[in-house]
């Protein structure tokens, strides 16, 4: 007896839905596993991970400040890879919009008015889709991929950093730490609430952003250009889309998104430039938004799940003492099974009992499955 | 289909002791019984047919008989003993070879190699080379072994399936549809083979859909439809519409074609057309002439590969040309515009492929409607702030799923949900409903039931007739000397002067599908080795 995967005829519309559920679930209890192989209590990991950041209102602004960078990532990452295009460099883009957005506060800081915030996240954006156009013009022009582009712009990105805030941009009054000065008053983006919690503007950011691409994608003849180059690149010819063009498009989205995202983080939560600057937000967004289905409400949701792994990951190295790589591992269990349960949607899984072995040893006329 | 040839009424009935006997075989894949109860018995030396339209069954079929497949129930006989055929190999161990209908062959490797590849016991590649020469010469194939499979034609990419079949010393050969890739003479070719084996005593289950040719080569005929056998006969006491009815149940409606209109201003021009090729398999095209007028269809025939699909991509814009004036449409230079520019002149297009090409197979059918009509029908389809008005759409796909008559299950299901022929209905009439000036269509009933094929033809003949230029690009003559005023012929990435339909032969065209220069002696044989 053994599993087979038979296709369906059309996508199933309940597994589309349920299919993240699965995969938080089948998550859990791998994670669970993977806990008591630890040596852990599996139900205390769990509740560490999962309920204890939710029972008080300063951890529900924790939740938000790690939410944010990670929906307004996800959502411009949805973009690129509903059309086909594989940024994997959005932590790049995130430290590029980061260095970028601090030019004001750090090289200039006398210059303090109201008109410093604004342009600095303006420049954080304009920094990571820069960032993000050099994979995607190798791309375009000379067919390169992007995957391996974009991803190893990341190491170029982190190892700027550091040399920035250990050399140039170190703070002349900072005993020589490896960090810039703070931004001043005006460069600091403000908290939402500040007597209940750290939650700042970045989360508006990200529900607005996710709003509107979510429009975009939905209802707009460009959301229809991204997802018919994105499944059918001939038939997004035939049709009269450039590809090239949204190669372009997508990436200097996604670029100025993470970008945004990463002045958001310095400028709000931080208030300096670091040697690091982000727990891989970059790259747990691309877990985002696989588990929010590429759809940007989804990534809301899925951003708030995967931030809350984050501060559940603390929370359980803090009072049950796991390794900060479990909570890692964690994660990437979590996009395992969502990328295994997405099969579901296309496939249906049968039992077979002593059905015959595949065949390999002639050409085969076509699936068995295909109906002639 | 061509008439020449020998031994048109050679009576003789399978001898006794039936090689292969069938008994209800039946596959069901989900709902659908793809073969419901199927008998059917060969005799040895016997060249037996398996008729039916697309869907009916026959590849299902087959695939059971050569192990692919595994038969729901029912039982096979060979030679007088039950055996269950569990895989290829098993079939070929019987003495079961098959040709199928799309090659798999490497294009890097040579003829023997290929050849080599598909046998189960080691060999020495000279060995091969040598047994498959001895074949190609007893049997009428003419084949170089060390040719690579790249640089040869179709009908002598099928030879080595052949040879490479024959090579097994089988009792049963299995043809799937020889013919759809090959000219009139080089099928011609593979007939006098063909019966060349069945005088050596050989059996031959010889699927088609082209009726003329079953009649002409075949024994006994087993006449499929909705999976289930629907007669025994014998073909040559048949005449092709009888079989028609066979196969399709009620009469086909015959297209209607009023007298070619001609004379109409020139909607569609090319002139100098060339294109390098993009690959090393591509063709490139040389000096395309062409001229559509208002009123007419202009049929392109030609064998697969020769270049229909690169000048379809650079009617279409899809590619651009190097020159403007390479191209022009309703007597506007167009070879540098984009396929939504030249859809802005008043042009449509048709490609070949329905899925991934023509259609995008995830997305509704609605959806597909936007895809080629973002630009010309922006106005309607299109609202304030780019946003796509889902009810006129919606209107408008159900407005052509009437007029085309396309079967869908629910309101808008994705493209991929429906069959062949419905989806290309829908595509077709996608472009029909715009009414163009100009339509460009590849291969409009490429492995469309005949139901929907008429329909379709009937569509464009109607479009024509209304005043637009319609260019078909088909490999079925049968339908081109169907709906065109004038054929073409394309070979080698170059394209024949146009032949009026009513200087236009089956045998003329043929010629001109092998390389022959036209004004060659029509009767002239055709070099194919």
């Amino acid at each position: 007896m053994r599993l087979e995967l038979v296709k369906r005829p059309q996508h199933s519309a309940l597994f589309s839905a349920v299919s993240p559920f699965i995969a938080l679930a089948l998550t859990m209890i791998a994670g669970a596993i993977m806990f008591s192989l630890l040596g852990k209590n599996p139900l205390d990991a769990l509740y560490y991970y999962f309920i204890d950041p939710l029972r008080e209102t300063w951890s529900l602004h924790e939740l938000a400040v790690k939410a944010a960078p990670l929906i307004l990532i996800a959502v411009g990452l949805s973009v690129c890879f509903l059309s086909n295009n594989w940024n994997i460099g959005a932590e790049g883009q995130f430290i590029a919009g980061a260095i970028a957005g601090g030019i004001l506060p750090v090289v200039f800081p006398h210059v303090q008015n109201v008109m410093v915030l604004p342009l600095m996240l303006v420049m954080g954006i304009a920094g990571g889709a820069a960032y993000a156009a050099v994979p995607a013009l190798l791309k375009a022009r000379f067919n390169t991929n992007e995957i391996l582009t974009s991803l190893m712009l990341v190491y170029v990105a982190q190892l700027f950093l550091d040399w920035l805030v250990r050399g140039p941009w170190r703070d002349p009054g900072g005993m020589n730490f490896p960090e810039t000065r703070d931004f001043h008053p005006y460069a600091v983006l403000p908290e939402l609430m500040p007597s209940a919690g750290r939650a700042n503007w970045g989360i508006v950011f990200a529900l607005v952003a996710a709003l509107i691409l979510w429009f975009v994608l939905r209802r707009t003849l460009k959301g229809f250009e991204i997802r018919v180059l994105g499944q059918s690149p001939r038939a997004g010819r035939f049709a009269g889309f450039s590809a090239s063009r949204m190669v372009m498009v997508s990436f200097l989205i996604s670029g100025g998104l993470a970008g945004l995202a990463g002045i958001s983080e310095v400028a709000g939560t931080i208030g300096q430039l670091q040697p690091s600057i982000s727990p891989g937000y970059g790259f747990t967004a691309i877990i985002v938004a696989f588990l929010g289905r590429l759809n940007p409400l989804g990534i809301v949701a899925a951003g708030f799940v995967l931030a809350l792994s984050y501060l559940g990951g603390e929370a359980a190295q803090i009072s049950i003492g796991l390794s900060d790589k479990a909570a890692r591992a964690f994660q990437g269990m979590l996009l395992f099974f969502v990328l295994g349960c997405d099969t579901l949607i296309h496939y249906r899984i049968r039992l077979a009992h002593s059905a015959p072995s595949k065949r390999t040893d002639v050409p085969q006329p076509s699936e068995p499955a295909e109906v002639a | 289909m061509a008439t020449t040839g020998a031994g048109v009424d050679r009576k003789r009935e399978g001898k006794a002791g039936g090689l292969l006997t069938v008994r209800g075989l039946t596959k069901i894949f989900g709902t659908l019984k793809a073969c419901d109860g199927i008998d059917l018995s060969i005799g040895r030396g016997e060249i037996h047919a398996l008729l039916g339209e697309n869907g009916a069954g026959k590849s299902t079929f087959v695939k059971m008989l050569f192990g692919a497949l595994e038969p729901a129930s029912g039982e096979i006989l060979w030679k007088g003993e039950r055996v269950s055929i569990s895989s290829p190999g098993a079939a070929r161990h019987l003495g079961i070879g098959m040709v199928f209908q799309h090659f798999s062959l490497f294009e890097a490797l040579t003829a023997a190699e290929n050849i080599m590849l598909s046998l189960d016991e080691k060999t020495p590649i000279l060995k091969i080379a040598e047994r498959a020469r001895e074949l190609s010469k007893a049997y009428g194939l003419p084949l170089d072994p060390f040719a690579h499979v790249g640089d040869l034609s179709v009908g002598e990419r099928q030879r080595i399936e052949i040879i490479r079949c024959l090579l097994q010393k089988p009792d049963l050969i299995i043809l799937d549809e020889p013919t759809s890739v090959l000219t009139p003479q080089e099928a011609d070719k593979l007939f006098e083979t063909l019966e060349t084996l069945r005088d050596e005593g050989k059996s031959i289950l010889y699927i088609s859909h082209r009726l003329e040719e079953v009649k002409r080569l075949c024994d006994r005929a087993t006449v499929l439809r909705h999976g289930k056998v629907v007669a025994h006969c014998d073909p040559r006491k048949e005449t092709a519409t009888s079989l028609a009815r066979m196969m399709v149940g009620d009469e086909v409606q015959a297209v209607k074609r009023a007298a070619g209109g001609s004379g109409g201003e020139v909607l569609l021009e090319v002139a100098g057309l060339a294109r390098p090729a993009a690959n090393p398999f591509a063709v490139p095209l040389r000096d395309i002439r062409l001229a559509v007028r208002s009123g007419e269809v202009l049929g392109i025939a030609g064998v697969a590969g020769n270049g229909q699909g690169e000048l379809f991509e650079a009617l279409s814009g899809e590619v651009l040309q190097e020159s403007a004036a390479s191209l022009r449409i309703r007597g506007k230079d167009a070879g540098r515009l984009s396929i939504s520019g030249r859809r802005l002149l008043g042009a449509a297009f048709v490609p070949e492929e329905r899925l991934g090409h023509g259609a995008v197979p995830q997305m509704r059918l609605s959806e597909n409607l936007l895809l080629s009509r973002h630009v010309t029908d922006g106005r309607a389809l299109v609202g304030p702030l780019w946003t796509v008005r889902g009810g006129a759409l919606a209107k408008a796909a159900a407005r052509i799923a009437a007029a085309m008559d396309v079967r869908k299950g629910g309101d808008d299901p994705e493209a991929a949900a429906l069959s062949g022929g419905n989806l290309q209905k829908f595509i077709i009439g996608r472009e029909l409903d715009r009414q163009p000036s100009v339509l460009v269509v590849n291969q409009p009933t490429w492995g469309v039931d005949a139901g929907a094929a008429a329909r379709i033809r009937q569509a464009l003949i109607d479009l024509a007739r209304s005043g637009s230029a319609v260019l078909v690009i088909s490999q079925d003559l049968d339908e081109l000397f169907e709906i065109s005023d004038a054929i073409a012929v394309m070979h080698d990435g170059r394209l024949s002067a146009p032949l009026p339909i009513a200087e236009a032969t089956f045998e003329k065209i043929g010629l001109l599908m092998g390389g022959a220069e036209p004004g060659h002696h029509a009767g002239a044989p055709l070099e194919t080795a």
